[in-house]
């Protein structure tokens, strides 16, 4: 069991290493968070490291009496019990001191990560964000755009049970979109985030944020992606939610700042006009992105 | 029916007499019986839950849905948990209670015996309507065993079949765990004092304190589910000033002493191999009552490290992620003082101590999962993923379970007069230790990687991972089938033992000849043999 | 061993098998067959009454078992320190059932009720969702569930509240003079006190039915009335169980006396009830502090 544990721990570490460099078909490589995209998500991992590594310290410690006793006091090696030894104060009093230490040390820097994560003030862009059975809709506040996002076709002709269409063939299967939330780099974006039915729960894990969407509740959290880093990033709804939980991507696309710009004001003139001589209550599909 | 009173009168011969056929059991007053039964449902019923496992695992082999429909698959996983929870872990120690709980303490019987049937046989009737609910129109529960409101009132016939099945597992818990209680409370020997006590019976105690705590609160969170479903009460709706996440409070108000209650009684008896196979004295004895008592007063106070995606204050999150992260104090505390059993003793490695060495590595590896849960920002990123469900499993199978396993091999010769196949035990153990890694390890990186718990099919990049997990699941689930087949064969056909199955053991039930008489101990044992007993 | 005609103080009775349990667990599990039926609207909603039956047949049948045993004295002073032990654990699990509804009450009171009127963390809920709702109490939430149209009124404390409360208060003090009068030996004043005990029960139930009526019919106060009314009608409603099934047991314990059962010293089934009969006063208590009054 020891060496497994090692030789789990050493993959790991390993895992870490490569990063999200190692680019293959293959999921072999999947072994740890990845460190994201914006500071938060950065300093999380960070975190999620530094409590890995402490894990595996007191482990190889432990473990390693523990091995040490199995190997050393065996009865069939002659070994005979000293049974005097049944009770230690200093020793106690020394296992129950470190590992407060430890503890203490751990809950610094998370206190101070999660007093960070919760500061929402000096936003620049709001966007509030529905989940409901199954799917999500945003609605930019300030700029009159709203719309729904669903699993991409692809992927849902794909997941039918007699579907003989071979998931790997589907380009990001199950983690695509029809029309994904547009945001711009280098912005403090809040989400306001609540449930249309049942409670969703919105994560993107490039951007270390998740966040329960709560029906009759708004739920605040916020992200910046580096300037340099516009992309597209997947995400999952984190609440089961009925029968198709599984299939409730979240797909974000981060443009540079212009780009958003244009995308946005098109949007805001393209939704102004659907609805205008339609009068329709529901808000239009955006163009594609 | 005063007449059956009077008829025991007649039964002058009593060590010995059993009531026959049917009666013995349907009848039971005996913990033996009752023990027996408790052993058997649990066991059934772990078949059950590993049968709906293995359906999880085997949708989950690859990517895209193969067999069965995305609300099936959901009503799987909830159904997995509740029955493994409820019907098979929790009767299990139970029925280990029953079994032990008097022969340690020298007592005869249960204190309450019509009582202890009373809670068993409310068991097979709850499950019986949990199960039946796969049957009815809309499937059986698909909202998670956690229940959550809004999700739970949308299944249709089975919902209030869940709620009433809940309702009785929870009454059958209550009325036993308070048997426990007074059992040790009242039925100890004269000089079996409070800190003579053997580790299982003060696990259990505690245990036992935290069921008649936290059930009636499930019971409580349940039947507000019921009457928002049906009567028009608000209390998980905003519209009417209620809130969802209420129910999550109360529910895991219950829901964290619950996992302790799983686990407690497991650190009992892995207190109990490691010193009888280290052939020395428990180290650290009262530290480890003291410890036990501690996790117990702790699990109170850390429900909603469950919640922290929900929105709480700040304040809220911090103070769930400093309780929690203490439990590791206690925690340590056993596991450090477990390592100094062994240290300098004279060490074997009989099927019930490899379990519980497997049980000292692996549940301190769920730990150490566990304590990252705690970090809130971290566990902003873990939660709801597949990493949850490697600690979970990590705490859960081989430690509860492997607790449950150490006990049974621990005292089965005792319970049969009976020694079972060393041998077929040894291949059991070894199956399921490796089994048992190759299925939940990998689930580490699954939830790292992004897969998120509780969905029917995923993403490509995480195929590699669930088949390796898979086939640890298959492998895992076939080894089981050794286990039945072992005892049934120990049962029949064992060379004898004596009192004292194991050389090293220690404890008023290795006193006791092996089977044990039918009433344990008619005569109170004296101080020379409690004493000898508790040497710890 | 345990020889009814002859007590033996060194044995603890270990009764042998009992067919009463089985048809407990046969009883409970037709109750709750018959309400799923009922519930979901299937036939077979019927099979909750032999349910009930049963129910009631095996308390009779199983107490009856015992307090024939208890009058053989069978039973030793441990194995009524176990009954002790287990009634108190019993009604520690019954408390902790009312503080799961309570907990429901403070929440809503202290959390959610303001989180909906937009103080504390969660502004935007009120700003986006609920814009026109004011954190207050009582109140049926923002959608105004339930009541007449939307509105309802309270019970003022003041009134059959504290009526009940001094009813329920004299009936605690009522059962501890009957007790006194047990352990003196004075069964006359034993019984009367008693009878008075469970009348003044049933006088609190007849009063809480008046008041429930009154609710429902006039003040638009119901079960469905928001958060208030399902803390208000679970919380008094469960009280009022138990008080009702208090009174029953109160009941029969006075039947068991005008029996000549319970001798000054030895009185378990006289003391367990009492206890219950405390703790459903307490629990009153609680709810017409945090339900009624504040
Ligand atoms: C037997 C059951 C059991 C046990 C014992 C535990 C033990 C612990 N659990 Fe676990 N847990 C579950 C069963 C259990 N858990 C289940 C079923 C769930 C999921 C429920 C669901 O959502 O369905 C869950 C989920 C869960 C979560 C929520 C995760 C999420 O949903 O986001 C968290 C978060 O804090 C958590 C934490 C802990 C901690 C800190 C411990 C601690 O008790 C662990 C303490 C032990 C150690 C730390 C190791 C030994 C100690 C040492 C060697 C000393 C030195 C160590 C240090 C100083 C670090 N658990
Ligand atoms: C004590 C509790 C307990 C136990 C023992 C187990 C045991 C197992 N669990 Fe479970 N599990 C939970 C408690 C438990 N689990 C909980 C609380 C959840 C969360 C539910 C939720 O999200 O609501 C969960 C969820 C859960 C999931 C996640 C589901 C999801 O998120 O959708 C998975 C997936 O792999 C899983 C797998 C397994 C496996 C393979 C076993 C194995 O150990 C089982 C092994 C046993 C057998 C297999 C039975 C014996 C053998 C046979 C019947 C013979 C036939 C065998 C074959 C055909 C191979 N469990
Ligand atoms: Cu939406 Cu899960
Ligand atoms: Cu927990």
């Amino acid at each position: 069991m020891m060496i497994r544990a090692r030789l789990a721990s050493l993959a790991l570490a390993l895992a870490a290493a490569c990063g999200p460099t190692a680019h293959a078909a293959s999921g072999w490589h999947l072994l740890n968070m990845t460190p994201g995209v914006t500071e938060m998500s950065r300093t999380i991992y960070e975190l999620h490291m530094l409590i890995f590594w402490v894990c595996v310290a007191i482990a190889v410690l432990v473990f390693g009496v523990m091995i040490y006793s199995l190997v050393k006091f065996r009865k069939s090696k002659g070994a005979v019990a000293d049974v005097t030894l049944v009770h230690n104060t200093q020793v106690e009093l020394v296992w129950t001191v470190i590992p407060v230490a430890i503890l203490v040390a751990m809950a610094v820097p998370a206190a101070r990560t999660l007093v960070a994560i919760e500061d929402t003030s000096k936003t620049e862009l709001t966007i509030k964000v529905t989940g409901f059975q199954w799917g999500w809709e945003y609605d930019y506040l300030d700029d009159g755009v709203t719309y729904f996002s669903h699993l991409d076709h692809a992927s849902n002709a794909a997941r039918q049970l007699d579907s003989t269409i071979d998931p790997n063939t589907v380009d990001n299967y199950l983690l695509n979109v029809d029309h994904p939330l547009v945001v711009p780099v280098g912005t403090k974006v809040r989400l306001l985030i609540t449930g249309a039915d049942v409670i969703h729960s919105w994560w993107v894990p490039a951007f270390g944020v998740k966040k329960d969407a709560i029906p009759g509740f708004v739920n605040e959290a916020w992200f910046k992606v580096d300037t340099d880093k516009p992309g597209l990033y997947r995400g999952q709804c984190a609440e089961l939610c009925g029968r198709d939980h599984g299939f409730m991507p979240i797909v974000v696309d981060v443009r540079t700042k212009a780009d958003y710009e244009t995308w946005v004001k098109a949007e805001a003139a393209a939704q102004k006009q659907a609805a205008a001589p339609a009068d329709a209550a529901a808000p239009a599909a955006p163009s594609a992105p | 029916m005063a007449d059956h009173a009077l008829d025991a009168a007649h039964d002058h011969d009593s060590h010995d007499h059993k009531p026959h056929g049917w009666r013995r059991w349907v009848y039971a007053t005996n913990h033996k019986d009752i023990g027996t039964m408790y052993l058997v449902f649990a066991c059934t019923m772990f078949f059950i839950g590993g049968a709906m496992a293995m359906v999880i695992r085997l949708e989950l082999f690859k990517p895209g849905m193969q067999f069965v429909d995305p609300q099936l698959f959901n009503s799987m996983t909830t159904m997995h948990a509740l029955v493994m929870i409820f019907g098979a872990v929790m009767p299990a120690w139970t029925g280990l209670a029953n079994w032990m709980i008097p022969m340690q303490v020298g007592a005869p019987d249960m204190a309450l015996p019509r009582l202890n049937n009373f809670s068993f046989w409310i068991l097979p009737f709850a499950f019986t309507l949990l199960l039946s609910s796969l049957f009815v129109p809309g499937g059986a529960p698909a909202g998670g065993w956690t229940m959550y409101p809004p999700l739970v009132l949308q299944n249709g016939a089975s919902f209030p079949m869940l709620i009433f099945s809940i309702h009785m597992m929870g009454a059958s818990s209550i009325l036993g765990a308070i048997n426990v209680v007074v059992t040790i409370m009242n039925m100890r020997a004269p000089g079996m004092t409070l800190l003579r006590m053997p580790l299982f019976v003060w696990t259990w105690l505690i245990t036992a304190y935290l069921l008649i705590a936290v059930m009636p609160v499930l019971a409580g969170a349940v039947t507000m589910l019921l009457t928002d479903h049906f009567f028009g009460t608000t209390f998980f709706t905003a519209a009417g000033g209620g809130d969802p996440v209420m129910f999550q409070h109360i529910f895991w108000f219950f829901g964290h002493p619950e996992v302790y209650i799983l686990i407690l009684p497991a650190f009992g008896i892995v207190s109990e191999v490691i010193p009888t196979f280290s052939r020395k004295p428990l180290f650290g004895y009262e530290a480890m009552v003291y410890a036990v008592a501690s996790i117990a007063f702790l699990s109170f106070i850390v429900w909603a490290h469950h919640m922290f995606t929900v929105g709480m204050p700040l304040a809220a999150q911090l103070f769930f992620m400093l309780s929690t992260m203490l439990i590791a104090i206690p925690t340590g505390v056993k596991v450090f003082n477990w390592t100094a059993t062994m240290w300098k003793g004279s060490l074997s490695f009989e099927p019930p101590m490899l379990f519980a060495l497997a049980f000292l590595f692996l549940f301190t590896i769920g730990g150490f999962s566990g304590l990252m849960l705690a970090i809130v920002p971290a566990d902003y990123q873990y939660q709801d993923t597949y990493f949850v469900v490697a600690h979970f499993h990590y705490v859960l199978v081989p430690g509860a379970v492997f607790g449950i396993m150490a006990g049974v091999y621990y005292w089965l010769p005792k319970w049969t007069g009976h020694m079972y196949n060393v041998r077929l035990a040894n291949w059991h153990f070894w199956l399921s230790t490796i089994f048992v890694n190759v299925l939940f390890f990998p689930q580490h990186f699954l939830g790292l990687a992004g897969m998120p718990r509780r969905i029917p099919d995923y993403a490509v990049q995480f195929t590699d991972w669930n088949m390796v997990s898979s086939i640890g699941a298959f492998g895992f689930g076939l080894s089981q089938l050794l286990f039945p087949l072992l005892i049934w064969q120990c049962v029949r056909s064992g060379a004898k033992v004596g009192n004292r199955a194991w050389e090293g053991a220690h404890g008023l039930e290795w006193e006791l000849p092996s089977p044990p008489p039918y009433h344990s101990w008619t005569e109170a044992p004296s101080d020379a043999l409690i004493a000898r007993g508790a040497s710890h | 061993m345990a020889n009814p005609q002859v007590p033996d103080g060194n044995q603890y009775y270990i009764p042998h098998d009992s067919p009463w349990p089985i048809r407990g667990s046969v009883a409970l599990f037709a109750i709750m067959l018959g309400a799923i039926a009922y519930l979901n609207d299937w036939v077979g909603g019927w099979s909750f009454i032999p349910g009930a039956v049963l129910l009631a047949f095996m308390f009779f049948g199983w107490f009856g078992v015992v307090i024939g045993e208890s009058r053989h004295n069978t039973y030793n002073m441990q194995v009524d320190r176990s009954f002790r032990m287990g009634m108190m654990w019993f009604i520690f699990s019954e408390v902790m059932f009312f503080a799961a509804f309570f907990g429901a009450l403070f929440y809503a009171r202290v959390l959610s009720v303001p989180w909906l009127g937009g103080e504390g963390v969660k502004v935007f809920t009120n700003f986006v969702l609920w814009p026109h709702f004011e954190t207050s109490w009582p109140t049926n939430g923002p959608a105004h569930v339930g009541g007449i149209d939307g509105v309802f009124r309270t019970i003022p404390a003041i009134g059959i509240p504290m009526l009940n409360t001094a009813i329920l208060l004299t009936s605690g003090l009522t059962i501890t003079i009957a007790h006194h009068a047990l352990r003196a030996g004075n069964r006359g004043k034993l019984a009367l006190f008693l009878a008075l005990t469970f009348l003044l029960g049933f006088t609190f139930v007849g009063f809480q039915a008046h008041e429930y009526g009154e609710a429902y019919r006039e003040l638009g106060l119901r079960l469905s009335t928001g958060i208030y009314g399902s803390t208000f009608f679970m919380l008094t409603g469960f009280h009022g169980l138990h008080v009702t099934i208090g009174a029953i047991m109160l009941t029969v314990i006075w039947l068991r006396v005008l029996r000549g059962d319970f001798t000054p010293k030895r009185h378990f089934a006289f003391e367990a009830v009492a206890w219950y009969w405390h703790f459903v006063d307490v629990v009153w208590l609680g709810l017409f502090i945090f339900v009624y009054w504040l």
